[in-house]
Parts: structure tokens; C-alpha cells; sequence
């Protein structure tokens, strides 16, 4: 099992661009779906293309804004930037994962057979 | 949330910017699959390796697009609408089939509209200008099983004790003659309570409704409230109106204040032409002042109930208050009830009386629903068939079945709310077609109008989406099993008596056939009983009599004036050339009206104990038995002899006299009645009075002049027609009184055929309904046999050329066609026995079994179908062998 890549959970990918713009300031799809890949040392199983539905979705919520521009190497490429808005919506997703794997870590640390006692 | 409205009015726009979204996201793609090669090389890969990492790291570009439209748009919308585009293609490429189903449909879809308006218009929600119609209720005595009129001190002790009601009022429909200007024309009116406006919400446009006071004080309030249309027409609209004066049966009244258009009344059938408050009764009624005596029961009455009570928790609280009155007045209310009815079971307007006909026209337009339904059902079915090689194409290249259903069902729903708009239009310009099938009395038609309210599109809406489910469903879900290793083999030809898919399709054509043959079965029985009604003897002669009346009381005569015009009238009458005899009486039978009521004691008869004779009888004039050609069985008919001075003396029918005196004649025998007792002086042949299919009942007569009632109507002997005496008639009243209005003159055969009104629109309806459903049958039958031929035309060539000559082909097509009918005629058969008794009251003197209305359906069944068979047949015969064995 831990050999093999990670599932995204539905949402995962969103809060991880978001963190990732956040962290790294404009970047172009390419980028932040190489900059996850590194940051997870390439353990969660993403086909680079699926970031652009993600992208999609948090531009219509209004948490990135895009514009086309131009790459270091002279490339055109549309370039995401994290909004305000999605600077307080990813510092509440965060809370809230901290909180879940807290818990699921407690709980999955939790003895086998130790409510027998 | 902000959020998630923003998001979702992104993706509503995505819809309409689908092909710039996508050229942006392709731009986007290449630029990322650029930047990942050049990186690849800049890692030292070759140029074709480096390609081919970036592709496999970004995964296939085509779900990448789905993915990405699915996260923009709104997919569900998205495919509705292309499959909602195709189907409109697919209509525009065979569009003969489209109009041959939407046909069909519409036909089915308009009839049950029609319906529904119908219903809506005349029971449900018959007052249009009306709110909260739903919360009314109509009112009536009871007396053991009868129902009676209410009496007005009654009616007021009601509204003070009842405490579930916002109101109840009264209107009791009357007529009068008006003369304005220089015409004087019957019109009907309605006497009512002075709160009957604001109970019904209703406010004159011009002037006040009537004050609380108005319907107090004998004639003490002569005012009125006109109608819109008697103000438009009569009044020429005139603005000034308010405060001028109208003389109504002899009496100067005010003109209050005009009604809204659109407001008729609260008679279904009819459209009131003015109202007065109730302290006007004894100016418009017969029978003298009655607001303060309990025992008279003459007014219909209505209640609106306050939000949320139910029709139980009012009647409950009604019985009470009645149960009380029968203690506190013992004398006039012992035995008597008080009973709530919803509005469409009203039993004393014309909503009582179309209640069962249109009952029956439900059933009946369902029936040419489903008809239609398996017409287009089987129109969809042969092109699904047709459309295989498209069908397994998309399922091949994955196609959902679901996705697949649900392009068939909008495909279906296209046909469907394409025939729902048609059908919506044959109801709107249906809607007054009950009128045409009514007779006008006296130069006013009744207003019977169908209602499209947003109920009756709501619910024609849902007819058109259940039977898109109906026709629809069956070859979707014979489609969507497309088998593909099936459709690789050989298309293989259908045989005559194949087995295989056309069993649905028989199906179908059988259960079209069986219910038309219920269809016709009833169309055959109405029509049978409106002959028999028609041409039963109700006891008087119908040729050779007419009817009609001058209304003495509306143009303000008295008693004594009354009876030398009566005497005067009668003179003129049996002078004129081709008159024979001419008699009045207060009410001619089979007529709109109740006889009068009294209870009777018979000399040696000993009532049982519960039992407390009240019988109906007629005030009748001078030579009535032989103007109206009843037959007196002994004894003598009343002459001019009987009059006030003379002794009191009556005429029982045979009836009557076999209940009362069983063993001996009753000539010479006493009957008291109203303290008075009367000697019987002859014995008359019993009729009917009220209805052609009461059973016979005990009755009897009085002359008119010992119980006089100014308003009579008068009953003419002769040969001439309705229009001559009437002219004639006109001019004899003008040289006595140019004040007076002579209502119409009819034969009683006319006034015979009028009380059975309600029969001849059922049996028009379902006559016009059935033949509706022949055709689409017939059409149905038509589209599966020439399917069936056109499918074997490799096996009608082998036969042909294996030595089967052109009248056997004909014949196995024709046979074959037959079958299919006979067994929708078993099945109908069957259906037909359980479901014409239904048909209940409107049935008169013919059995729901009746064999001449199933025979005749069965020998019109067969003709049709042969006829609709024959043309598949003929072409059979017309098959080239040749060609049909080099077929494929």
C-alpha cells in the first residue's frame, strides 16, 4: 500500500493549488502541477492535466484570478494568482485539515481490541 | 454561499461561451505540454522521449476537456439541450411522421384539455370574478332523503350561530320582463342576501353593492344591482346610470350600482342580468312575502367557509344549529336537516346536472388518450426499428442506456409539448362549445364557458408528460436493448405471421381496438336511451300542443286585474283561426320549477305512523286534460264552473288513486288539503311532471281559480307551428297590454326534448369522442399492417412465386388484420360489460348489456379495420416476385 501512489480525495487537489499559489505566487498550470509533484516527492498520483479543472472551478468562486502572460523562457502561458478571498478560504481549509488528521490520527492510533478492557 | 452563487452563474454562462472556452483551454493544453517537453530536454531526453514522458505524465487531453466542461458547466443542462437539438432534427427529417403523431396526440392531448376547462369552468371554479372559490360551499334543506330550499328565518339563524363560516348568502335565480326603451325582453335575475357582494368579494364598478339593512322590511328597498352586460346593452353604458329608475314587475326600483364584467352570478348556466335584496321577494316570487315564515322553503343559499375548516367540521357545526331549530320549532322544522356541498356537486344549477355527463367525458377523453398514446407509440417503434443502424453505432462507441433513454423520452416530450400547445388551443376554442350543444330559453343563451386557468395547462401539462412516458417508454426500452452481435448478422426480413418484435406492436393495435369498442358501445347506448326518452309517452300528447306564458306578476297586475286578463286571454286565444283549445295552468311539466307541496288528508286513510303525506299538484285552468291530450280515466275536468264561489274540488291522477283509495273509485271521495277539503271529481291517466325517467307519482290538480297564481303559463291545442302562433299570438297581446312580454312559444315535443339536454350533450360528446377514436385506430391499424407487408415482401414474393395467387395474398393480409381486431373486440367486449354501468343514470330504459349497441359497434369495428386493412392488402398483391427475391 504505501508503495503505490496516493488518491486525491475529492477537494484535496483544490486546497493544494491553493496553497501552492499561496506559497509560490503567479504560476502557470504547468508549474503548480510540477511544484505538487515535488513538494509530495511524487507520492500522490496526478495526471498533470486534471489541475485544470481545478483551476477552473476556483477561478469561478473567485479564490484565483488567471492572465496570459509570458514564461522565463518566452513561452505564453496563463498565470494563476491566489485573491483574497481564497487567501481566507485556504486558511479555513487548512484549520480544518489540521483538525481532521488530528483526529484521524488519534483515532487510527487507537489499540486493536482496546475497548475490551 | 457568495461563493456558490458566483460559481453557478459562471457555469450558466459557460453554456453560451463553450467554443471560446474551449480554443482557451487548447491554447493552455499546448502550452503546458511545451513547457514540460522543453524541461524534458532540457533534462537531456531525446526530443522524441521527452514527448512522449510529457504526454504520459498529462494524461489523455479528451478527458482532460470533459473534465474541465463538466467543472465549468452544467453538464446535465448541457446534454439536455443537445439531445432537445437533435430531436428537432431528427422530426425535420422524417416530417411526415411528425405530423402523423403530433396529429394523434393533439387529438388526445385537446380532448382531455377540453375536459379539464370544462370542469374547471363549471364545477370546480364557476365564478371566475370570484376568490377563493375553493372555501364555498352550497346549501340545501333536507327532509328524510329529500332535498328542499332553505326558508330565509333559517338561512339568518344559520349566519348568527355558525361560527366556521366567514359568510353565507343567498341567491335565488327569477326573471322578469324589462322594458327599456322601446323593447320589452325577458331577463333573469336573482333575489339575494343584502351581504351576497362583499360574501363573494365582489365590488361594482360603478355605484355601491346593497347595504346590511336592504334585505330587511317587506318591499321596503326597491333598488338593484345591474349586470355589466345589461348596462352595456340595454343601458347603452350610460355613466349617469347610477340613481335612475327601472320598473320590475310593476315596481319602481333605483339602480344602485352596475356589477364588473365578468361577473355572472353565482347560477351556473346562466348569466344574471341584475339582483335585488331579498326584501323584494314578494315583488319577484309567487306565492307572497316569505322572509318571516319558517315553513316556506324557497331559497338556495351558499357558504364560505373560514381558512382551514373542512366541509365535515361545517356540517357538523351545521347539523347542530339545525338540530336545535328542529326543537325550538317543532312545527315547522321537525324532521328537516340542513346539508353542505362542495361546489361542484351544487344540486340546484346546471353544475348538478352536467356532473355525471362530464364524469363520463373524462373517462371517455382518457380513453381516446390512451388510443392516440399507442398510435404514436407504434409510430416510434417502426422508426426505432429504422433508426437500429444509428442506434448500435452510438451504442458501440459507448453510448450510456441511460443517456440513450433519455434522448428517446425528449424526443417523445417534443412530439408531446408540441401537440400539448395544440391541445390547448382546441380547448380555448372549445370552450364554449357546451353552449351550442344547450337550448336558448326565451332569447337567452345559457353561459356555460370552459375555464383555462393555470390548473388546467398545469394538468394538461402532466397528461402530456404521463403519456410521453406511455408512448415513449416501450421502444426506448426495446431500443436500448440493442443487442450488437445481432444487428452484425443479416438484416432478416419479417414474416406475415412472425413472431418476433410485431407482438408489441399487435399489442398495441388490440388494446386500441378494445377500447374504442368500449368507446362505441357507450356512444350506442346514450344514443339509444335519447331516442327512448325522446319517443316515450310522457303521459300527455307532445304533437300538437305548445306552451308558453305571459308574466302577469312581472309587469305589476293584482289578483283581480290578473283574473279578467286571464279570462280575456284565454277568450282571444280559442277565437284564433287553427286554435282548438287553450287552457292555463301554473306550471307545464318537464319545465324548470317546482310544482307546489302540500301535505294531504285523505277521508279513510289511516297514515302509517311515520308517515306524513305531502304530495306535489297543479293549479290548472279550465279544458288543461284536453289542450294537453291527458286522458282522464272517469269523471270530469274542471270548468269555468269551478271558480271561487263554487265547492272546492280536485283531480287525482291513477297514481295517487290507487295508493290512497285501492279498493273503490274515488270520484265523490274527500281530500283535505291546507285545512280545505275537497271533493274529487275526476280521475286522470298518470304522466310525468318533473323528469321523463321519474317513476310514477302520486299526483293531483286544483283549478286555477280556487288556488289563483298570477303568473300561468298557457297551453295551446293546435296545428299551426310555434312561429305562427306566436306572431299571431304577439298581436292579440299588444291590443290588450303593450306592456307585456310573451315569452317563447315551444311545442312540448321542444319543451320534452330541453329537459333532456344534459343526455344529448353526453350523447353528442361521446358520439363526436368515439369517432375520434375510430380514426386514430383505424390509423393505427393501417400504420402496423402496411408495416407488416412492407417487412415481408421476401416472403409474399416466395409464396407468389411458389404458385399463391393474387386473392389468397389479399386474403392472409386482410385475415391477418381481422384477427387483430376480433381480439380487441373480445377484450373490449370484456371491458364494455364491466364498464357501462357506469354510465348510471344517463341510461334510460336500455340495458347496459344491450345487444343492439354491441353489435353495432362490432359490425362498425370490422368495416373500419377491413377499409384500413385494404390498402396494405392491395399492395401484397401488387408484390414483384423478382424483385422481392433479389430483396437484400
Amino acid at each position: 500500500m504505501s508503495e503505490s501512489k496516493l488518491d486525491l480525495l475529492q477537494g484535496t487537489l483544490d486546497l493544494m493549488v491553493l496553497q501552492t499559489l499561496a506559497a509560490m505566487g503567479r504560476l502557470h498550470g504547468y508549474g503548480i502541477a510540477r511544484r505538487i509533484e515535488q513538494v509530495s516527492g511524487d507520492a500522490v498520483l496526478l495526471n498533470q492535466g486534471t489541475i485544470y479543472a481545478s483551476l477552473v472551478r476556483l477561478q469561478q468562486r473567485g479564490w484565483i484570478s488567471a492572465e496570459w502572460g509570458t514564461s522565463t523562457n518566452n513561452r505564453k502561458a496563463k498565470f494563476y494568482s491566489i485573491t483574497k478571498r481564497g487567501r481566507k478560504q485556504l486558511s479555513e481549509d487548512a484549520a480544518y485539515w489540521q483538525r481532521l488528521s488530528e483526529v484521524m490520527g488519534r483515532v487510527l492510533a487507537l489499540p486493536e481490541g482496546s475497548d475490551n478492557k | 454561499m457568495i461563493d456558490e452563487v458566483r460559481q453557478g452563474f459562471h457555469r450558466l454562462r459557460s453554456l453560451f461561451r463553450r467554443a471560446r472556452q474551449d480554443r482557451e483551454l487548447d491554447a493552455e493544453m499546448s502550452a503546458h505540454l511545451e513547457l514540460a517537453i522543453e524541461e524534458n530536454l532540457e533534462r537531456g531526453l531525446s526530443p522524441a522521449e521527452a514527448r512522449r514522458q510529457a504526454l504520459v505524465r498529462f494524461g489523455g487531453p479528451q478527458q482532460v476537456k470533459e473534465s474541465h466542461r463538466e467543472a465549468r458547466g452544467l453538464p446535465l443542462l448541457e446534454t439536455l439541450l443537445q439531445d432537445f437539438r437533435f430531436a428537432l432534427r431528427m422530426l425535420r427529417r422524417s416530417p411526415g411522421f411528425a405530423l402523423v403523431a403530433i396529429f394523434c396526440l393533439t387529438l388526445g392531448i385537446g380532448a382531455n384539455a377540453a375536459v379539464f376547462s370544462w370542469m374547471e369552468g363549471l364545477l370546480f371554479r364557476p365564478y371566475p370574478a370570484v376568490a377563493h372559490q375553493e372555501r364555498l360551499l352550497a346549501l340545501t334543506g333536507t327532509a328524510q332523503a329529500d332535498r328542499t330550499a332553505l326558508s330565509w328565518p333559517d338561512f339568518l339563524d344559520l349566519q348568527r350561530n355558525c361560527k366556521l363560516f366567514d359568510a353565507f348568502f343567498v341567491s335565488k335565480i327569477m326573471g322578469t320582463t324589462l322594458s327599456i326603451g322601446d323593447r320589452a325582453q325577458v331577463a333573469t335575475g336573482s333575489i339575494v342576501s343584502s351581504n351576497y357582494f362583499p360574501a363573494l368579494g365582489v365590488h361594482p364598478i360603478l355605484g355601491r353593492a346593497f347595504e346590511p339593512n336592504e334585505d330587511v322590511g317587506r318591499g321596503a328597498h326597491p333598488v338593484t344591482v345591474i349586470s355589466y352586460q345589461l348596462w352595456k346593452e340595454r343601458f347603452a353604458g350610460d355613466p349617469q346610470i347610477i340613481g335612475k329608475t327601472q320598473r320590475m314587475n310593476g315596481v319602481l326600483h333605483t339602480i344602485i350600482g352596475v356589477a364588473p364584467e365578468g361577473f355572472y352570478g353565482t347560477f351556473v348556466g346562466w348569466a344574471m342580468k341584475f339582483w335585488v335584496p331579498a326584501s323584494m321577494e314578494d315583488t319577484f316570487e309567487a306565492g307572497g312575502y316569505k322572509l318571516e315564515d319558517r315553513g316556506e322553503r324557497w331559497i338556495e343559499a351558499y357558504g364560505r367557509l373560514k381558512p382551514g375548516v373542512s366541509l365535515e367540521q361545517a356540517q357538523q357545526e351545521v347539523s347542530a344549529v339545525a338540530k336545535r331549530l328542529e326543537t325550538d320549532y317543532p312545527a315547522t322544522n321537525r324532521g328537516h336537516g340542513v346539508k353542505l356541498w362542495p361546489l361542484w356537486q351544487t344540486p340546484f344549477n346546471n353544475a348538478g346536472t352536467l356532473l355525471p355527463t362530464l364524469g363520463i367525458m373524462l373517462v371517455v377523453v382518457v380513453f381516446v388518450l390512451l388510443i392516440a398514446c399507442a398510435n404514436v407509440g407504434n409510430l416510434l417503434l417502426v422508426r426505432s426499428f429504422a433508426r437500429r443502424h444509428e442506434i448500435t453505432v452510438r451504442v458501440a462507441v459507448g453510448a450510456g442506456r441511460k443517456r440513450l433513454l433519455q434522448q428517446l423520452f425528449i424526443e417523445g416530450l417534443v412530439l408531446s409539448a408540441l401537440a400539448a400547445t395544440g391541445g390547448l388551443l382546441i380547448a380555448h376554442w372549445s370552450s364554449h362549445l357546451l353552449v351550442l350543444l344547450l337550448p336558448v330559453r326565451n332569447g337567452n343563451a345559457m353561459h356555460l364557458p370552459g375555464e383555462m386557468d393555470w390548473r388546467v395547462m398545469a394538468l394538461s401539462a402532466a397528461v402530456c408528460l404521463v403519456s410521453t412516458l406511455l408512448f415513449a417508454l416501450l421502444p426506448a426500452m426495446q431500443t436500448s436493448k440493442v443487442d450488437l452481435a445481432a444487428t452484425l448478422r443479416s438484416e432478416m426480413a419479417g414474416v406475415v405471421h412472425g413472431r418476433s418484435k410485431s407482438w408489441v406492436r399487435s399489442g398495441l393495435v388490440v388494446v386500441q381496438v378494445s377500447l374504442c369498442f368500449i368507446l362505441l358501445v357507450g356512444a350506442g347506448l346514450l344514443l339509444q336511451s335519447l331516442e327512448r326518452i325522446r319517443s316515450d309517452s310522457p303521459g300527455f300528447s307532445t304533437q300538437g300542443t305548445l306552451v308558453t306564458a305571459v308574466n302577469l306578476s312581472a309587469s305589476g297586475y293584482e289578483v283581480q286585474r290578473a283574473k279578467s286578463f286571464q279570462d280575456e286571454l284565454i277568450d282571444r286565444v280559442e277565437r284564433l283561426p287553427g286554435v282548438e283549445s287553450a287552457a292555463l295552468a301554473r306550471l307545464t311539466p318537464l319545465g324548470y320549477g317546482s310544482f307546489s307541496s302540500a301535505p294531504i288528508v285523505v277521508d279513510g286513510y289511516q297514515p302509517p305512523p311515520d308517515e306524513r303525506p305531502s304530495l306535489d299538484y297543479n293549479q290548472v285552468g279550465p279544458g288543461y286534460f284536453a289542450t294537453m291530450g291527458i286522458p282522464l280515466g272517469s269523471g270530469r275536468e274542471f270548468t269555468r264552473a269551478d271558480n271561487e264561489t263554487a265547492a272546492p274540488v280536485a283531480i287525482v291522477n291513477e297514481t295517487m288513486a290507487a295508493r290512497y283509495w285501492p279498493d273503490k273509485n274515488p270520484i265523490g271521495e274527500r281530500l283535505q288539503v291546507k285545512d280545505k277539503w275537497l271533493r274529487i271529481v275526476g280521475v286522470a291517466k298518470t304522466s310525468k311532471y318533473y323528469s321523463m325517467r321519474e317513476m310514477p307519482k302520486p299526483f293531483f290538480y286544483v283549478p286555477l281559480r280556487q288556488n289563483f297564481s298570477v303568473g300561468a303559463a298557457l297551453n295551446i291545442r293546435t296545428k299551426l307551428r310555434p312561429q305562427i302562433m306566436a306572431g299571431a299570438l304577439s298581436r292579440e297581446l299588444k291590443a290588450m297590454d303593450a306592456n307585456l312580454a310573451l315569452y317563447e312559444v315551444i311545442s312540448l315535443q321542444e319543451q320534452l326534448d330541453r329537459s333532456t339536454s344534459a343526455q344529448k350533450v353526453a350523447v353528442t360528446l361521446t358520439g363526436v369522442l368515439a369517432g375520434l377514436a375510430l380514426v386514430l385506430a383505424a390509423i393505427g391499424l393501417y400504420g402496423v399492417m402496411s408495416y407488416t407487408v412492407s417487412q415481408s415482401t421476401r416472403e409474399l414474393g416466395l409464396r407468389m412465386a411458389l404458385g399463391a395467387r393474387t386473392p389468397e395474398l389479399f386474403r392472409l393480409v386482410i385475415s391477418r388484420g381481422l384477427a387483430l381486431t376480433a381480439g380487441g373486440i373480445l377484450l373490449g367486449a370484456a371491458g364494455a360489460l364491466g364498464l357501462t354501468r357506469l354510465l348510471g343514470y344517463l341510461l334510460y330504459k336500455v340495458s347496459p348489456r344491450d345487444p343492439l349497441a354491441f353489435g353495432s359497434a362490432f359490425l362498425t369495428l370490422m368495416v373500419v379495420s377491413m377499409i384500413a386493412c385494404f390498402l396494405p392488402a392491395w399492395r401484397a398483391t401488387r408484390v414483384d416476385p423478382i424483385v422481392a427475391l433479389r430483396y437484400e
